[in-house]
């Protein structure tokens, strides 16, 4: 396989490998960081490609687990996190305040919710797969994936009525 | 009539259980302009779906074969070559077929003096036989001269008696 073979295989789908792996890291360049790991082990495994049933399906399972081991990482090497968190949290709740940019709210409510529920809201509402496409990826059932989007919808919504209402008043 | 199905597919989509379809139609109600008041507050969510779906990855993979396998190779060509030399280079430098021939020319010629010099030394030790013939002849001398010794004993002894 040749680097413009691999290139076209990997286009359509390299901008979702970088969304899923920059809504769970948060930091865009930690998120670019991933996103070339994930093609370069692709590329590394060019010659057994061909055998996958679904590259792009593949690549997010790799991309979901390998986000998720660079978390879990992060979190074990220090305990600054817990401090850096609460500084974060308050600097962007003042920065909402300040701008009241309503986009970065939903973000961040995003942000807050638990990791598997983060991806699948990636995966759903942004990416719109369908279910079966997200329950290969996912390794789980198609019921338990839509019990979790819907908490996740539920969350959000009750956070966004919440900041609506505030706003208004 | 508008606003009654969305609401109904809101509440769908809340429980997930809404098709993509009715998703699409979703978010085109909510990012379009005529959003209901009491519902306004879905609009930054739909908004935020469709803005984030734009981000993009800009950054260059750079795709080249891994490094170390070459090197390794580049390490396995070295090592032959370094072998091959150390076959050669004895056959190249070591003597040629002249400087071989001269070789046994000289110790051929080394071994004819050689011949030469053990057969003087045979005739030397012939010489040295009849030197040897000699000695027997001394000896023989001597014992006859040890028989003159006994023939003046016994006259020594024939004059005492006297």
């Amino acid at each position: 396989m040749k680097q413009a073979d691999f290139v076209n295989i990997v286009m359509p789908f390299k901008d979702k490998v970088f969304r899923l792996a920059k809504r769970l890291l948060v930091s865009r360049e930690e998120a670019e960081d991933a996103t070339q790991e994930i093609l370069l082990k692709l590329w590394k495994n060019k010659e057994k490609i061909e055998d996958y049933k679904n590259v792009e399906a593949f690549s997010m399972t790799m991309t979901k687990n390998f986000c998720l081991d660079r978390l879990k990482s992060k979190q074990a090497q220090n305990l600054k996190i817990v401090h850096s968190n609460y500084t974060d949290s308050s600097a962007s709740l003042q920065r909402q305040v300040e701008v009241g940019d309503s986009l970065n709210w939903v973000s961040k409510i995003i942000e807050d919710l638990p990791e598997q529920q983060k991806i699948i809201v990636q995966l759903r509402d942004i990416e719109q797969y369908d279910f079966a496409e997200i329950s290969k990826m996912l390794e789980m059932n198609e019921t338990a994936i839509r019990v979790a989007l819907s908490r996740a919808r539920k969350t959000i919504r009750q956070k966004l009525t919440n900041t609506h209402n505030y706003g208004v008043k | 009539m508008v606003l009654n199905s969305i609401e109904k597919l809101l509440e769908k989509y809340n429980n997930g259980e809404t098709s993509l379809k009715e998703e699409a139609q979703l978010r085109a109600y909510f990012t379009g302009d005529n959003v209901a008041d009491h519902l306004a507050h879905y609009k930054p969510l739909f908004q935020f779906f469709s803005s984030a779906q734009e981000e993009q990855y800009t950054k260059d993979v750079p795709l080249k074969t891994t490094k170390t396998i070459r090197l390794y190779q580049w390490i396995s060509v070295a090592a032959v070559t370094v072998l091959m030399l150390g076959l050669m280079i004895p056959n190249i430098m070591g003597p040629t077929a002249e400087e071989k021939r001269e070789a046994e020319l000289a110790y051929n010629k080394t071994m004819e003096a050689l011949n030469l010099l053990s057969i003087g030394m045979n005739e030397g030790k012939q010489q040295l036989g009849a030197l040897s013939m000699v000695g027997e002849n001394l000896d023989q001398g001597i014992e006859s001269a040890s028989m003159l010794g006994e023939f003046t004993k016994t006259k020594n002894r024939i004059f005492k008696n006297k």
